[in-house]
């Protein structure tokens, strides 16, 4: 799976890497945070009226893990596939730590998730993210702006205040973790080659 | 009355069970929680609308707040529950969403304003489901640390054959409260009947790790009404929380 804030380049990576993998004959499945159906209402509506609290979108969240868990990430593991998920649990440990949230509740929380293989993590300078969304689209969006959390009422300003937080965050779960770290300033094809070389040495080690 | 301290989990009423919101302090607000727990079919709902009149009319702000009745998750939770695609796990989750919704846009303000909160329904009641269906024990409680413990937790304690009887009488047995989700046959008698029993047990386990403070549900409402406002008023009499207004 692959981590990364808004503007790191992970889901580019990510569908690059599917490519590779379908055309080596291997069966590939994705999954992307916050995609389940079941929560969609809420979290849009919610979204739209800026009604989350850092505590009931941190449940949300949860929750939708919990259902693509069941129903998108373990099935097709059982089948033998390669599940590649657009984020992980270590989003939310980062994003809502970032917002107030206790660390530790968290981690506690999502102990239901089943550790992944291999957990990327692009690495990206503030800098570079909000020129990558800036140069993408015309707006931040609210909560990925860390906007409800009242810290600035400039998008960027606040984009940039949150990130970073969630920037901090990411940096102690790396170790804790052992997450692997690709830099997210090299060339796009060169973070392939080094992310299909971490995929081909988990692929050869047979599993336990 | 001397179990107004501890025996809430181990926690002051008024405070968070666990890790709380840190965003968000709530020491020495004024307002007080009242819960009352009970299965369905017992009653709750009638008692609690009572009890709002009596606080009212006596000049206690009252603010009401309802299990799954949130903004942001009741119709989401309505569909799911529809629609049968809830797991265990999800079914605890969006529990937990709707209570942390009420919990920060209607509790802590009622709270910080000085109000009687009336919870139809409490954490308890989750953590009861959640231990029926083979959740962590640990988990949950930990999950819940979230939670404000309340200042008063009544349960209203009903046998699975009285209760059976009463559910029948006022509309039959529902699915969800058969906890024919867990898909241990057809016969919705037999289900309801050792669902209930199992919620029992585990409302039973929690009383004193939590203090409820336990009435027997074969009262009539009239009886029950009493005893909840005799307790009531002797906690708000020596709690020093909002002044009633004179009512002479």
């Amino acid at each position: 799976m692959v981590e990364g804030i808004d503007g790191s380049g992970k889901t580019t990576q990510l569908s690059l890497l599917a490519k590779w993998l379908a055309s080596t004959g291997q069966r590939v499945f994705v999954t992307e945070w916050n995609s389940s159906a079941l929560v969609k209402a809420a979290t849009k509506s919610g979204k739209k009226k800026n009604a989350l609290t850092p505590m009931t979108f941190s449940l949300l969240h949860a929750t939708d893990f919990a259902d693509r868990l069941l129903y998108k990430i373990i099935p097709p593991l059982k089948a033998g596939m390669i599940v590649l998920a657009d984020r992980y649990t270590y989003t939310a440990f980062a994003r809502d730590a970032a917002r107030g949230v206790d660390r530790n509740w968290v981690r506690d929380l999502y102990s239901f998730a089943v550790r992944p293989d291999l957990a990327v993590y692009f690495k990206v300078p503030i800098d570079v993210s909000l020129d990558r969304l800036l140069a993408r689209r015309v707006k931040l969006k609210f909560y990925e702006a860390g906007m409800d959390l009242g810290w600035s009422t400039n998008p960027t300003e606040s984009f940039r205040l949150f990130q970073s937080k969630v920037l901090e965050e990411y940096e102690a779960i790396v170790p804790e973790f052992g997450l692997s770290v690709i830099k997210a300033s090299a060339s796009i094809t060169e973070q392939q080659r080094q992310f299909r070389d971490l995929v081909s040495r988990i692929l050869e080690t047979p599993k336990s | 009355m001397t179990d107004n301290n501890g025996a809430h989990g181990g926690v002051t009423p008024g405070h968070y069970y666990g890790h709380g919101l840190p965003y968000l302090s709530i020491d020495n607000y004024p307002g007080k929680i009242i819960a009352i727990e009970s299965t369905d079919g017992v009653g709750r709902t009638t008692q609690i609308r009572l009890l709002r009149e009596w606080l009212e009319v006596q000049g206690y702000g009252v603010v009401e707040t309802e299990w799954t009745r949130s903004a942001l998750m009741q119709p989401t939770i309505e569909i799911a529950k529809s629609s049968n695609t809830l797991n265990k796990l999800t079914f605890v989750l969006l529990y937990a969403c709707d209570f942390a919704d009420r919990l920060e846009k209607e509790v802590i303000p009622a709270l910080k304003a000085g109000f009687i909160v009336l919870a139809d329904r409490y954490i308890y009641t989750a953590i009861a489901r959640a231990g029926v269906r083979g959740v962590d024990s640990e988990w949950i409680r930990r999950l819940y640390g979230f939670a404000i413990a309340p200042h008063l937790v009544f349960y209203l304690k009903l046998d699975v054959d009285a209760l059976a009887r009463r559910v029948l009488e006022s509309g039959g047995m529902d699915y969800w409260e058969s906890g024919m989700d867990m898909k241990a046959g057809d016969d919705i008698f037999d289900n309801f009947r050792n669902y209930q029993r199992q919620l029992l047990k585990e409302y039973t386990s929690m009383s004193d790790e939590f203090g409820f403070r336990v009435l027997d549900g074969r009262k009539s409402v009239n009886w029950i009404q009493e005893e909840l406002r005799r307790q009531i008023g002797e906690f708000l009499g020596e709690a020093g929380g909002p002044r009633p207004a004179p009512t002479e």
